[in-house]
């Protein structure tokens, strides 16, 4: 035993201070705890935190953009899209030079996709482009080696572009030969000292040496300034309308203010979309009536989640009701029929529903035999948002009725005994006293039902028809099909944060203690 | 046993049984009639159909068989919340999302009454349990001994005639349920109540009431005063239920007027009252209480029967000594004495001669 009677710190029997001792036993359990868990918790953090998180990040990234048009990005920073001018002739030159490199990089198309989700037809007007951008500024280098073969020389340019002083009298030369060189090493496995410079590097020497002002060049080789001398001469391309030939889009004004604003790393552009609204030079305006679908999407979702969430309570609760107060035999055998749809396939469930459901099918059948409807005015309970919601209550029923189940459970028999011996009739008994208790069922039940439902994929898909898809039929097409994922992305990122939302609220309002899930 | 047809009867069962799975009678023909004020408490080991008979009364089982009637009516077809009977419950069954003050108006607004007066009456009920500082709590913040004098005040706010209580001191400590023990009856006392209260404790059932039934198979072994039952009780079950008993087994030898004459297994001969035993030859359990053994031979009559008796223990408890003897062959022949100046000790191993009044020692059924 320790003497707490002496001022100083308690000791342990080993003379150390109690409470060091203490921490570490605490500490040392504290690890074992964490270690039992450490497994679960890389397994989450490799298969479930990070990917997700790298799936929301792409809602807001962009860097597709300046990663393949670093230069025309650059150059098109200042550039006035209200003047209604396509931009200037050193942007298309830049354009020119980023789209070489896109092109043997093979990177274009992917750019060309990616705007096209912002305006139809930048995809194909890039590939189209692709294919013919390697003879733009041709007539440079055909003047240069016109001039003196020894432009052609690949060795020459090699040493040229590796003097010291080549750098401050040719800046846009060097760029250019520096992607050039970069490009056929690293795409085609070739030697820069045995391939002729691309156009464009001609293209980038006739523009340094044609600079207002032209740097002192007496360092470099002779042909350097011979060269300088007879660029005055030389027959230019109009490059922007080089362009235009290829494609008349690329005089048009909407085609350049997209890649405008999209030229940053990050966008919101993905969450305008998201709802609506598109990305304009200065901020957002709606999309025309026809192109709005995403919030009437997520209202829809919202609405008839809560919808399966409510039929799922009205038909769960007398269930589970049964479940808790029948004799054990009898519940036994319920609980067997209410757990069967958890054996049967998902997709045989829902295409049960399909055969039970369609015009010609037994429940039509039924009420045209019972003379409920015409034979000729057949109910429409498939593909729309009624077969959604009757298929979708169906399958996420169990999970209504199992809190349920489990926090009836636990609610004693005395308590509806007790009340009805103080004078309450059955109703009041069951509705003051008992449902008061099973709230926490219904709460979780909801939480779980609603959730789901919300993200539900497959049996909107198969039963929805058109007016009954979800917002994650949405998002799957673009997984899938449009390979647009940053929409993607910016839809779930927003779905989630409606469920966040929705969860806070209802902790506000009920509470969330007051959820229980068993016992 | 047989109180049927009394004219001033409050609570009346007649003949009632009542069995579950249709094979087995849980209660056996019960007949039991109580006036109106009376603390009646049913005693018996468990599983003898205690809970069942208060369950009948009150409403929530039906009786196979027989009538049960509240104040000369029968109610074998009146639903439960009809009855107007108070309860508590063993587990209290206090409505855990409502207040205490919640709890005790509920069965008022039922009843359609107005606020002032549910809240006085509700008021009121809670003084009557030294409980008004707690109006604002829920059940859960309450101890076990608070959450019982709610769930009394609770059956007793809407003023019923008859309550009904099934074990309510059953999870509380000894010194708690001493208190509650006193309090309940005084509570019963002072508003006139007629009490069918449920336990399976007999100082509990010996102290409280007016009158106790022991239940044992279904049956009433024996309705009576607690004197009575504990003095006088009617045949072996209850002898040996209530309070410490001696049994000694034999057989009966003669019988004179109300005193007989009994042999013992093994050859003794003592002295007994027939209680119900009928005939010489019959076979006879006879019970005697422990505190009423003597073994000082001048406190007996001269020509009583003695036994005699070898020492095996002696426990010293303080306000009495107790002491265990070998009678007749058998090892737990208990004698109890008070503690006074002049009380021999005896000492193991001693030879001792023991007697008893004939009238202490009954002759019961075998
Ligand atoms: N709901 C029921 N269904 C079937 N049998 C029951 C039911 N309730 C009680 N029994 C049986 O009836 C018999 C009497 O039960 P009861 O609850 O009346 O006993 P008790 O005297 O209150 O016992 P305890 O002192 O243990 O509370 C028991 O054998 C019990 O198993
Ligand atoms: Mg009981």
């Amino acid at each position: 035993m320790t003497d707490t009677l002496d001022s100083g710190p308690v000791l342990a029997a080993d003379g150390r201070p109690l409470k060091a001792s203490l921490n570490r036993a605490l500490r040392r359990q504290k690890m074992r705890s964490m270690m039992l868990i450490a497994p679960l918790l890389i397994f989450i953090m490799f298969t479930f935190v990070i990917p997700i998180g790298q799936m929301l990040f792409r809602s807001v990234e962009n860097q597709i953009v300046s990663d393949v048009l670093p230069t025309t990005t650059q150059m098109l920073h200042d550039w006035d899209a209200s003047t209604g001018e396509r931009p200037s002739e050193d942007v298309f030159a830049a354009l020119t030079k980023d789209m070489m490199v896109a092109v043997e990089k093979k990177e274009h198309t992917r750019l060309g996709s990616r705007l096209n989700y912002e305006t139809t037809g930048i995809s194909s007007l890039f590939r189209k482009t692709g294919r013919r951008v390697d003879d733009m500024g041709e007539v440079y280098t055909e003047q240069f080696t016109a001039l003196d073969p020894t432009w052609e020389n690949p060795v020459f340019w090699a040493d040229l572009v590796a003097l010291p002083d080549a750098a401050a009298a040719l800046p846009q030369t060097l760029a250019a030969y520096a992607s050039f060189s970069d490009t056929i090493i690293s795409e085609d496995g070739d030697d820069p000292r045995e391939e002729q410079p691309w156009n464009t590097v001609y293209l980038s020497l006739y523009q340094d040496l044609s600079a207002a002002s032209a740097a002192d060049l007496s360092a470099l080789p002779a042909e350097v300034g011979v060269a300088q001398a007879a660029v005055g001469g030389f027959e230019t391309q109009n490059l922007g309308d080089a362009f235009t030939k290829i494609d008349k889009d690329w005089s048009s004004v909407e085609v350049w203010e997209t890649i405008h604003t999209y030229s940053p790393d990050f966008t919101n552009g993905y969450f305008l979309n998201s709802i609506d609204r598109q990305k304009t030079a200065d901020g957002s305006e709606w999309r025309g009536e026809q192109q709005q679908i995403y919030l009437t999407l997520f209202v829809r979702t919202l609405i008839m989640s809560m919808t399966i969430t409510i039929s799922c309570i009205l038909l769960g609760y007398p269930v589970a009701w049964l479940l808790a107060n029948l004799p054990m035999r009898t519940a036994n055998l319920l609980m067997i029929l209410v757990l069967l749809p958890f054996w049967t396939s998902l997709l045989v469930r829902t295409s049960a529903w399909k055969v039970l459901l369609q015009q010609q099918g037994v429940i039509n059948d039924i009420v045209v035999w019972l003379g409920l409807v015409a034979d000729d005015n057949r109910l429409a309970l498939i593909n729309n948002a009624t077969g959604t919601i009757i298929a979708m209550t169906h399958i996420l029923l169990p999970f209504m009725i199992l809190p349920l189940y489990s926090v009836m459970k636990t609610v004693p028999p005395t308590y509806v005994r007790a009340a009805k011996s103080l004078g309450a009739t059955n109703w009041t008994a069951f509705w003051r006293v008992y449902f008061p208790q099973s709230v926490p069922g219904i709460g979780a039940g909801s939480i779980l039902v609603f959730i789901l439902s919300i993200g539900y994929y497959i049996t909107p898909e198969i039963v929805g028809g058109t007016k009954g898809v979800f917002i994650s039929n949405r998002i799957a097409y673009h997984i899938s099909s449009s390979l647009n994922w940053g929409l993607a992305a910016a839809l779930g990122s927003i779905l989630l944060a409606v469920v966040m939302l929705l969860y806070w609220a209802y902790d506000r309002i009920v509470g969330i203690d007051n959820v229980k899930l068993g016992g | 046993m047989s109180n049927t047809g009394n004219d001033g009867a409050f609570v009346e069962f007649e003949r009632v049984q009542k069995s579950y799975d249709g094979e087995n009678l849980v209660v056996k023909d019960l007949n039991l009639s109580m006036p109106k004020g009376e603390f009646l408490t049913m005693l018996g080991p468990s599983g003898s159909g205690k809970t069942t008979c208060l369950m009948m009364l009150a409403g929530f089982e039906t009786a196979t068989h027989g009538e049960i009637r509240l104040d000369g009516v029968s109610i074998n077809h009146i639903p439960p919340h009809k009855r107007g009977i108070g309860m508590v419950f063993q587990n209290y069954a206090l409505f855990p999302h409502m207040t205490v003050a919640e709890n005790l108006s509920f069965p008022l607004e039922v009843r359609k009454m107005g606020k002032s007066e549910r809240e006085e009456k509700v008021m009121r009920a809670l003084g009557m349990v030294q409980m008004q500082d707690f109006a604002g709590r829920r059940p859960t913040q309450l101890s076990g001994g608070q959450q019982q004098r709610i769930a009394l005040a609770r059956a007793l706010v809407f003023e019923p005639e008859l309550v009904l209580m099934d074990e309510p001191l059953g999870a509380l400590d000894k010194q708690l349920r001493e208190t509650l023990q006193f309090e309940i009856t005084n509570l019963a006392h002072q508003l006139g109540i007629t009490v069918v209260y449920v336990t399976h404790d007999q100082t509990e059932a010996l102290t409280m009431s007016d009158r106790v039934a022991v239940f044992d198979d279904g049956r009433i072994q024996q309705l009576a005063p607690p004197d009575e039952l504990y003095e006088a009780p009617q045949n072996s079950f209850v002898a040996q239920f209530i309070g410490e008993n001696n049994t000694l087994e034999g057989v009966v030898k003669e019988i004179k007027g109300n005193t007989c004459i009994v042999q013992l297994d093994n050859g003794d001969i003592i002295d007994a009252i027939p209680v119900n035993v009928t005939a010489v030859g019959e076979r006879t359990k006879v019970s005697i209480r422990p505190e009423r053994v003597e073994f000082d031979k001048g406190r007996l009559q001269a020509d009583a029967h003695t036994l005699k008796a070898e020492v095996l223990e002696f426990i010293y408890m303080g306000d009495i000594f107790r002491t265990r003897l070998r009678v007749a062959g058998m090892d737990d022949f208990v004698i109890k004495s008070r503690n006074a100046p002049d009380q021999t000790r005896l000492v193991p191993g001693q030879q001792i001669e023991i007697g008893w009044l004939p009238e202490d020692c009954r002759a019961l059924d075998a």
